[in-house]
């Protein structure tokens, strides 16, 4: 008894950790999951910088009350998207997160072209010490994005590829993940820079 | 060049095929600019640094390295041939891997002469230390005036005392390396584990089968641990295989006593005790530069101009 359990464990085991892909797919998906974390905390990152963003900017161009409230808006725009546990595999929520950023994306790049006009907030160091976060985050951002479209891509791929695929649709039941698209606005983040 | 000239005498198709690949390859190399070769502490591709201040850079770069770990590193290059420096420098942080592993503790100073561009790459293991805030203060207090005055050498050294300065104490140098040994001595245990039972398996079919397979498999493991065993040490291991696969199978099949453990235990401490000394030490060399550890880099850091 104990020796047919043996042959049929060894089977099982022998199967599975050599050519039928189990084991790849779950590494490709939980590198798919750690990059999108960094994805989501570089937005996020964006997201709390706001506020002294706006406040710094207020007081030099007051003028600006529309730029400045369409920054906010995007900003609380961006905090009504729920971040559903399985949004890398939900293609409508990953477009509406999408979305919503790169409408602060487009909202920000607005507001640092209005700056421009205000050569005393430029030289503010406050005003200094947010743009290099800023310009920082910007960077982090993309850099995250790209490394996620990246591990995306190797996921997907060995989710189709023949006895993966098989593997699968039989045990595993994953899904394909999203990948950013590049979009107008989205794609062109706003681009700080100080003569 | 020299297929080139051979394939012109085969015919025009071929020449052509050979002219096709060649621009090919030219259009490749020139949609991005390649990484330059990591040589040293200090890269000077854009010969901005005279010959004392490198030496001076070196000296503390490599002293700094020794104590703290964490590795800083100078690129300069003539030109970014058009490329943004943030994509390119994320790019050299990939490929070049500066900092310890698991640590993320390197940094990169990039310099664009033509652009009179500048960028610190910051690894993720510092960014609590040297933020993005600091970097750009560093690039726009420090560096950034006497790169105005075409005075680079003071520009380096001063930039590289203050990333120095702003990372000192966040890691130190670790005495032993004990994760690598880890990782290898728990790869080694399901070895033993999935070699286990396949000779309890060939064992059940026959005892003979499984002695040989035994020992086959205990020498052939051992070469895969890393071990280089001798003729002597090899028949020693096939011996000792052959016994545990001749003795395994009969532990488990004496009437469903479930006494596997006590069997398999003698043998995982064998290899336990053995296999102290893990291959691929990356730091053997003395004092030169030892390459890029391993670092991970996330897009922290801050550029600048001057």
């Amino acid at each position: 008894m104990i020796r047919q359990v043996f042959y049929l464990f060894s089977l099982v085991v022998l199967f599975t950790v050599s050519g039928c892909g189990y084991n790849t797919m779950q590494a490709n998906e939980e590198a798919v999951k750690a990059a999108w974390g960094d994805v989501e905390a570089s937005y996020q990152r964006r997201n709390d910088l706001i506020p002294n963003l706006v406040e710094v900017v207020k007081g030099y161009a007051k003028h600006e009350r529309e730029t400045l409230s369409a920054v906010t808006e995007a900003r609380a725009k961006v905090g009504t998207v729920q971040i559903a546990k399985n949004i890398t595999d939900d293609p409508t929520a990953f477009a509406k997160f999408q979305e919503a950023q790169g409408a602060m994306s487009s909202a920000l790049s607005r507001l640092m072209v209005v700056v421009e006009r205000y050569p005393d907030l430029k030289a503010n160091q406050n005003f200094q010490d947010l743009q290099h976060q800023l310009e920082g985050t910007e960077n982090r951002i993309n850099v995250a994005r790209t490394r996620y479209n990246k591990a995306v891509e190797v996921f997907n791929t060995s989710l189709r590829v023949f006895p993966n695929s098989l593997t699968n649709s039989l045990l595993l039941h994953l899904k394909l993940k999203e990948p950013f698209k590049a979009e107008a606005g989205a794609e062109k983040a706003p681009k700080v820079q100080f003569p | 060049m020299i297929r080139l000239q051979r394939s012109v005498h085969r015919g025009p198709c071929a020449s052509l095929l050979a002219l096709f690949t060649l621009a090919l390859l030219c259009t490749c190399s020139a949609h991005a600019l390649d990484v330059p070769k990591l040589r040293g502490y200090v890269n000077d591709y854009a010969d901005m640094i005279s010959p004392s201040a490198k030496t001076e850079l070196e000296k503390e770069l490599r002293s700094f390295e020794k104590t703290d770990s964490t590795q800083i590193v100078i690129l300069t290059i003539p030109s970014l041939e058009g490329e943004v420096m943030e994509e390119f420098s994320i790019r050299v942080a990939e490929a070049w891997k500066i900092g310890q592993k698991g640590k993320d503790n390197g940094i990169i100073f990039i310099v664009a002469k033509q652009e009179r561009k500048m960028r610190i790459e910051v690894g993720r293991g510092l960014e609590g230390r040297l933020t993005d805030l600091m970097a750009g203060r560093i690039v726009d207090l420090v560096v950034k005036p006497r790169f105005k005055r075409e005075d680079f050498d003071g520009g380096f050294v001063a930039g590289v005392s203050s990333l120095i300065d702003a990372t000192r104490g966040e890691f130190k140098v670790d005495v032993t390396q004990r994760p690598a040994r880890q990782e290898k001595s728990s790869q080694l245990l399901t070895f033993l584990i999935f070699g286990g039972i396949i000779l309890l398996i060939l064992g059940s079919m026959s005892r003979i089968l499984g002695g040989a397979a035994g020992a086959v498999a205990l020498p052939a493991m051992a070469h895969f641990a890393g071990f280089s065993p001798g003729l002597g040490a090899v028949v020693v291991l096939a011996l000792l295989g052959f016994g545990a696969g001749l003795l395994l199978p009969l532990l488990f099949s004496a009437g469903g006593h479930y006494r596997g453990g006590g069997g398999f235990s003698p043998g995982g401490g064998f290899f336990g005790t053995g296999s102290s000394p893990g291959g691929g030490d990356f730091s053997g060399g003395g004092s030169d530069f030892g390459g890029g550890g391993g670092g991970d880099f996330g897009g922290g850091g801050a550029s600048g101009d001057w």
